[in-house]
């Protein structure tokens, strides 16, 4: 798997603490964990709708709760875990809202990455031939892609404000290169984004 | 025509013969005295017992550390007899076993999701029941006649109680694993919350903390069956006709709690038992009718009256909210097992949402948990049925514990 597919990956691993708890929704293979586990001594917990990544990730040493993310998180505590991971699947949910704000209850300090859909290569693509980008970051065609949801890193923006979220830190991926965000520049050159919140 | 012992079985009607290498072969029950006078096992109901008899059977081979070691606590109507093929079945007098293996024969043996391979698999027969283990048929010392309803009430407490004697025995101080389904699940969840030092991890199926109400009125009308059979006397019928008719009933009864809407639909429709048209009488039409009537026959050749009422019995009391003074997040606190719990979306018995109730508990103590939901139309029974569904998560769990 090439590092720029896993660039929140390594970012999520280095940004969560030793000993502490995580919850990673929407686990996949389960490999995050499963590291953070190994190295940094966390208690994991797992969430994950497609069977077949359920199992996966079992074998690969982490607790799955199989459940569907939009059902929102009613089997977890307010404050239950010190870091709930949410990697590139805000884009994919029915309720985005609903669930950040789920997220939002269940963490203390929350991890999201998405796409960024005013990336300029999706901008150019839709520009020059009319049609739905395909990239790295969006590698659907518009009658299969799960995801429904897509945004801008403005629109984002937006939304911590109305709901008056902390934004610890946040990261872009632009071309193969992480770098802390600046809000104030052009993130067109973002293709990637991931934010740490608090409420 | 649809063969209505079979038709149970659904798709699965080919058994592993006992040359298979996917058997464990042939098998004999085993029996050990685990409480005696100097001894007794102590009941939650506050009496005493002794002696005590358990039957088990062993699959595969401890290993040298006893580390490997797996324990299937069977449900209501189950045996010690969880796989192979019953060697001494016909010195026991239990021709049923002839033809046809163990009742979980498609998940424990050679290559299976409770690999005898790798795991030593132990199977015992539950305190109260009939096949083998101290029940209410069994001669009471102290009359020199069957217990009958003289047997104290016994409880999941007093079962996982007796069978850690039987670990004691075996020389087993930790299991790798407990895996059962329906009250087989409800046992395991005994044993990491009562005794969470003896065993690495639980795999439940089909099962929650408690059964609800409407499976407690289910298991009411059965009993009710039984005590209002005209051969019934009191419970001390060992020596005349047996109350086969109230056992029937109640085994009719609970056979529909383990199917489902779909399940039903698939496997007799409407359909009627002779040919395309009704035959204007009364009784045997609908093959539902007739595959319930064999169920509930074929069920009186095998089990004690008096069994069921202490088992039905059993199953109603358990309630693991007790452990912790009505909360069941409380109850769930000591157990260090890890867990994994799988719940069927047509088991309307122990239907998901109370599995999901059970793991909520165990996230509220910051305890990390498995939990899957099988698609099923099997209903109750597809712990049993839909067993190469389970394997893909069920394997790698028990490789990781």
């Amino acid at each position: 798997m090439s590092i720029k597919n896993r660039w929140d990956h390594s970012l999520i691993f280095d940004i969560i603490a030793p000993d502490s708890s995580v919850l990673d929704l929407g686990c996949g293979d389960g490999m995050l964990l499963a590291e953070l586990i190994t190295e940094k001594n966390i208690c994991g917990q797992a969430v994950e709708a497609n069977p077949e990544y359920v199992a996966r990730a079992i074998k690969n040493g982490v607790a799955v709760y199989q459940k569907d993310l939009d059902q929102g998180l009613n089997e977890f505590n307010n404050r239950s875990f010190d870091y709930v991971v949410l990697e590139k699947t805000v884009q994919q949910l029915y309720h985005p809202l609903f669930v950040l704000r789920e997220i939002l209850r269940v963490g203390c300090t929350c991890i999201v990455s998405f796409p960024n859909f005013y990336y300029k290569e999706n901008i150019r693509q839709l520009l020059s031939s009319e049609r739905m980008p395909v990239t790295s970051a969006l590698p659907y065609k518009w009658y299969n892609t799960p995801n429904i949801h897509l945004f801008t890193l403005t629109d984002f923006m937006d939304w911590t404000r109305e709901e008056k979220i902390t934004i610890i830190s946040g990261y872009a991926a632009k071309s193969s290169t992480v770098q802390p965000l600046k809000i104030s520049e052009d993130n067109s050159e973002a293709e990637e984004l991931l934010f740490v919140l608090q409420s | 025509m649809t063969d209505p012992l079979n038709a149970h079985q659904g798709k699965s009607t080919k058994f592993d013969l006992p040359g298979s290498p996917f058997s464990v072969g042939w098998t004999r029950p085993k029996r050990v005295i685990l409480a005696d006078e100097n001894n007794p096992l102590s009941l939650e109901c506050g009496e005493c017992l002794a002696p005590v008899t358990v039957e088990y059977e062993t699959y595969g081979t401890l290993s040298p550390e006893k580390d490997n070691a797996i324990f299937i606590p069977h449900a209501l109507s189950g045996d010690a007899h969880a796989a192979g093929w019953d060697a001494d079945w016909k010195k026991d007098n239990r021709p049923w076993r002839n033809s046809k293996p163990g009742w979980w024969d498609e998940a424990i043996g050679p290559g299976k999701t409770f690999d005898t391979n790798r795991y030593f698999v132990i199977c015992a027969n539950i305190l109260g029941s009939c096949y083998g283990t101290t029940g209410p048929w069994e001669t009471n010392p102290s009359t020199g006649k069957p217990y009958a309803l003289d047997f104290p009430v016994v409880t999941v407490d007093d079962w996982v109680r007796l069978h850690i004697r039987l670990q004691d025995y075996l020389g087993i101080d930790k299991l790798l694993a407990v895996a059962g389904g329906s009250l087989g699940g409800q046992q395991a969840l005994a044993w990491a919350i009562r005794y969470p030092d003896r065993v690495r991890s639980l795999v439940i199926y089909s099962s929650s903390a408690r059964l609800s109400a409407q499976g407690l009125a289910f298991n009411a009308i059965g009993r009710h069956a039984i005590f209002n059979d005209p051969h019934f006397k009191e419970g001390n019928y060992y020596d005349f006709t047996p109350p086969g008719g109230g056992l029937e009933l109640a085994r009719m009864l609970g056979h529909i709690t383990y199917l489902s809407y779909h399940s039903m639909e698939g496997k007799f429709g409407r359909n009627f038992q002779n040919g395309s048209k009704p035959c204007y009488r009364l009784n045997k039409e609908f093959s539902v009718e007739s595959y319930l009537e064999h169920q509930g026959r074929s069920f009186v050749q095998r089990f004690d009256a008096n069994s069921y009422l202490y088992l039905s019995r059993a199953m109603d009391y358990y309630d693991a909210t007790t452990y912790g003074n009505g909360d069941l997040s409380k109850a769930c606190s000591v157990i260090k097992a890890k867990l994994l719990l799988i719940a069927y979306s047509s088991d309307w018995l122990y239907p998901p949402e109370s599995t999901r109730d059970l793991a909520k508990a165990i996230l509220a103590n910051n305890k990390p948990v498995s939990y899957i939901e099988i698609p099923s139309s099997y209903g109750h029974d597809a712990f049993l049925l839909e067993v190469a569904q389970t394997a893909p998560f069920v394997r790698p769990f028990l490789e990781r514990v």
